[in-house]
């Protein structure tokens, strides 16, 4: 096997480290906590030549971070849930500021109730924030797409931040094979931060983040994000292509697998879409068409890429890691609206809830999305959403149910 | 005594401007004179590091009075935006990537609400860690640009849209003014003082001496305030003036914790005070509130015999 093993932390630690970034701002919070220990001690043996501060919060580390990016600095900080909702109001200015950095995030699902383990409602509840997302689904993912995003954030045409997203505990404490890329290829694929608009120095006074007396400015400030946003697609492209030619790794911003005569294709994101691969081969040794497409960037949402692989199918599930309550799946709605001028749309799109709060999703559970979207393209009638919730676990539940009332009886 | 060693006669401030006018502030902000005055030691090469407040709307585009740099940050954490900003002219300068003449400092603004409640996590975390900053509050003592509700620096007996007077509660705000210099002290940092915009010598010396620290230097700045005060902007003044003259708003600094009053007034009554501002104008009308100014009096003269017993012992 190539590659040393190691965790999603340690890997998104070296992403960082490699990328040879000037400042940490940090702040503790289980499961991101190894990413901001590892550069600590990197940061204190003279292995990397950054600064790293430990915060009082996650909105003084968000806004810390922000602020030394906005002076000039490659900032790197890393959270997770209610890390990263405790700083949401600094994302929106950070990304006001125009500031480039790179944000980890961890996923954990949100309190209440409260835990550890992952779903994706934290990394979803910054969606509109002008950060742009890239969500990994392995280690050497996660460490490839740190060096990608600085260098997309950092491109003049975008000058946003980005969040790189990966999964609590099935990635941040799972170890797999990781290539580390070698320092001279990195340096020849991300350049120096020079930023050419930021900065307060003496002899260039500005002043940023300011006031707005209406909403003309604010609308042209805000599009313009929009605008610089929709060009990280192209910047994407060509940094994908700079990254294979250079480290032979290819990302692009969604992961079509075993798609080509795929009559229904599930639609998934993050680790959880190793499992749906896995569910995908098993049907298909059943002799079922089925793919899988794996977004990879969030924002900007690929409208064109998805369409292109979702056109023609006919059915298409929507596995969300997530739970908007009164809506159902974030990431389906999402689908669904850019699939509607879609001449050749499917007959039918699906929605399931799965993995919350780090539920495992089983094969049987997977069987049974193939099944129920097959019959729903059949029908030409969608369904959902749907929870995933077997008869055991909910044994399981009734089971706790029965303990915690037991003191009644 | 405390004497000023640089600032001793009104003519040695300079005459250079800083903050230029015709700012979005209201008339008689005494707030802004207060930061004026700062700003002749400051001088331009200052990035102001912002909360939401009444200065925010100090730099609206596309126009900003200053010379100096500006970022806007939150309500709770401009002191961690300073932090940022500090850090990254530190690195940029020890890597040679900004020449050291580049420098700048790193002033944080923010009101007495942000200063007090809000923002207090991130200004403990950046004296715990010693930041090399400037802190300037300007105390208005209200939530002022959200139209004067009760704050926490709020003194007892004020009425605010959020404490009126009313028949359970006719004094308006009940509970105490919170002593945050008291606060920012038990965190150890090098500098911090009290000043009032209506004592410019005081102030300006204030400035210079925290020049001479490195780490936290924390200024709190009585901002008499004609529009939620209530009272006519032509007398921010005189009303800067009384707040010290009854001892209401002791001058004072502490350097390295070591508190030393730096001016002793002659103390009037607060009556003085309290009279000329409409926010209190119900401690007289239509009765006197005999009880709620003799508690105000109370207060002052028993924060004043403590200093006497302790700067008298040193
Ligand atoms: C998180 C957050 N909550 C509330 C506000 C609304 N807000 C804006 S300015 C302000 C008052 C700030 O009071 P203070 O710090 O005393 O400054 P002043 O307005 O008196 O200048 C408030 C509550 C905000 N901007 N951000
Ligand atoms: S409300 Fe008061 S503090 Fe705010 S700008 Fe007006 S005078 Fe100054
Ligand atoms: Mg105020």
């Amino acid at each position: 096997m190539e590659g040393e093993m190691m965790t999603g932390n340690l890997a998104a630690a070296w992403g960082a480290r490699l990328a040879d970034v000037d400042y940490i701002p940090a702040f503790p919070i289980t499961p991101q906590t190894e990413i901001v220990e590892a550069l600590a001690k990197w940061c204190e043996s003279g292995a990397m030549a950054a600064r790293f501060v430990t915060m009082d919060s996650e909105h003084s580390m968000m806004t810390a971070a922000g602020a030394a990016a906005a002076t000039g600095a490659r900032v790197f900080t890393a959270t997770s849930s209610q890390g990263l909702l405790y700083a949401l109001e600094v994302l929106y200015s950070v990304s006001g500021w125009r500031a480039p950095l790179v944000l980890v995030n961890v996923s954990r699902a949100l309190a209440a109730p409260i835990t550890l383990e992952p779903d994706h409602n934290d990394v979803l509840a910054a969606r509109d924030s002008g950060f742009l997302q890239i969500h990994a689904e392995t280690c050497q993912e996660v460490l490839d797409s740190i060096l990608m995003a600085y260098r997309i954030a950092e491109d003049e045409r975008v000058m946003l931040p980005v969040i790189v997203n990966l999964d609590g505990f099935y990635l941040s404490f799972t170890r797999e094979p990781v290539i580390m890329p070698d320092l001279q290829m990195v340096k020849a694929f991300l350049p120096p931060f020079r930023p050419a608009h930021l900065g307060f120095k003496a002899s260039a006074p500005h002043a940023l983040g300011v006031a707005v007396l209406s909403g003309t400015p604010y609308s042209y400030f805000r599009h313009q994000m929009h605008l610089a946003a929709m060009n990280a697609l192209e910047v994407h492209r060509e940094a994908a292509a700079a990254f294979e030619q250079l480290v032979g790794r290819r990302y692009d911003v969604v992961e079509g697998y075993r798609l080509d005569d795929a009559d229904d294709v599930l639609v998934m994101t993050n680790a959880f879409a190793s499992k749906g691969k896995a569910a995908v081969d098993v049907a298909r040794a059943e002799g079922k068409r089925v793919g899988l497409l794996r977004l990879r960037v969030i924002r900007p949402w690929p409208a064109d890429a998805i369409r292109h692989a979702l056109q023609g199918r006919r059915a298409v599930a929507v596995l969300d890691q997530n739970l908007s309550p009164g809506q159902g799946g974030i990431l389906f709605q999402e689908i669904a609206a850019c699939l509607y001028h879609e001449a050749l749309r499917p007959r039918a799109l699906c929605s399931f809830i799965g993995g919350l709060g780090g539920k495992n999703l089983s094969e049987g559970e997977l069987r049974t999305v193939f099944e129920q979207t097959a019959e729903a393209g059949v029908q030409g009638k969608g369904i959902g959403p749907v929870l995933l919730y077997t008869e055991a676990e909910h044994r399981e539940m009734v089971q706790l149910q029965d303990l915690a009332t037991e003191h009644r009886a | 005594m405390w004497q000023r060693e640089t600032f001793k006669k009104i003519k040695q401030i300079p005459r250079e401007e800083h903050v230029l006018p015709g700012t979005a502030l209201c008339a008689g902000c005494g707030g802004l004179e207060a930061l004026r005055l700062a700003a002749k030691v400051l001088g331009d090469e200052v990035v102001y590091v912002n909360a939401a407040g009444c200065f925010t709307m100090l730099a609206a585009y596309p126009f900003t009075p200053f010379k100096g740099s500006w970022l806007y940050t939150t309500m709770g954490s401009a002191p961690a935006g300073a932090q940022g900003v500090r850090d990254a002219l530190d690195v940029l300068i020890a890597k040679g990537r900004l020449p050291e003449r580049e420098n700048l400092k790193v002033v944080v603004l923010g009101g007495d609400g942000s200063t007090y409640d809000m923002a207090l996590s991130s200004t403990s975390g950046a004296i715990t860690r010693k930041l090399d900053f400037y802190y300037f509050c300007y105390d208005n003592e209200a939530y002022g640009n959200t139209g004067m509700q009760l704050s926490p620096a709020t003194p007892y007996g004020a009425r605010t849209t959020t404490s009126p007077c009313s028949l359970q509660h006719p004094s308006g705000a009940t509970r105490e003014k919170k002593d945050i210099f008291e606060i920012w002290r038990a965190h150890k940092p090098p500098y911090i003082a009290t000043v009032a915009p209506r004592y410019p010598l005081d102030l300006e010396e204030k400035f210079a001496r925290a020049a001479t620290f490195t780490g936290p230097k924390l200024f709190l700045a009585l901002s008499a305030c004609p529009t939620g005060w209530l009272y006519d902007p032509g007398e921010t003044p005189e009303v800067a003036k009384l707040a010290v003259e009854t001892g209401l708003w002791p001058l004072k600094e502490a350097i390295n914790g070591a508190v030393t009053h730096t001016y002793i007034p002659k103390p009037k009554p607060v009556e003085e005070y309290l009279k000329l501002q409409g926010r209190f104008r119900h401690l007289f009308e239509p009765v006197v509130q005999t009880e709620a100014i003799a508690h105000i009096q109370e207060r002052v003269n028993a924060y004043w015999e403590q200093v006497e017993k302790t700067e008298k012992a040193v």
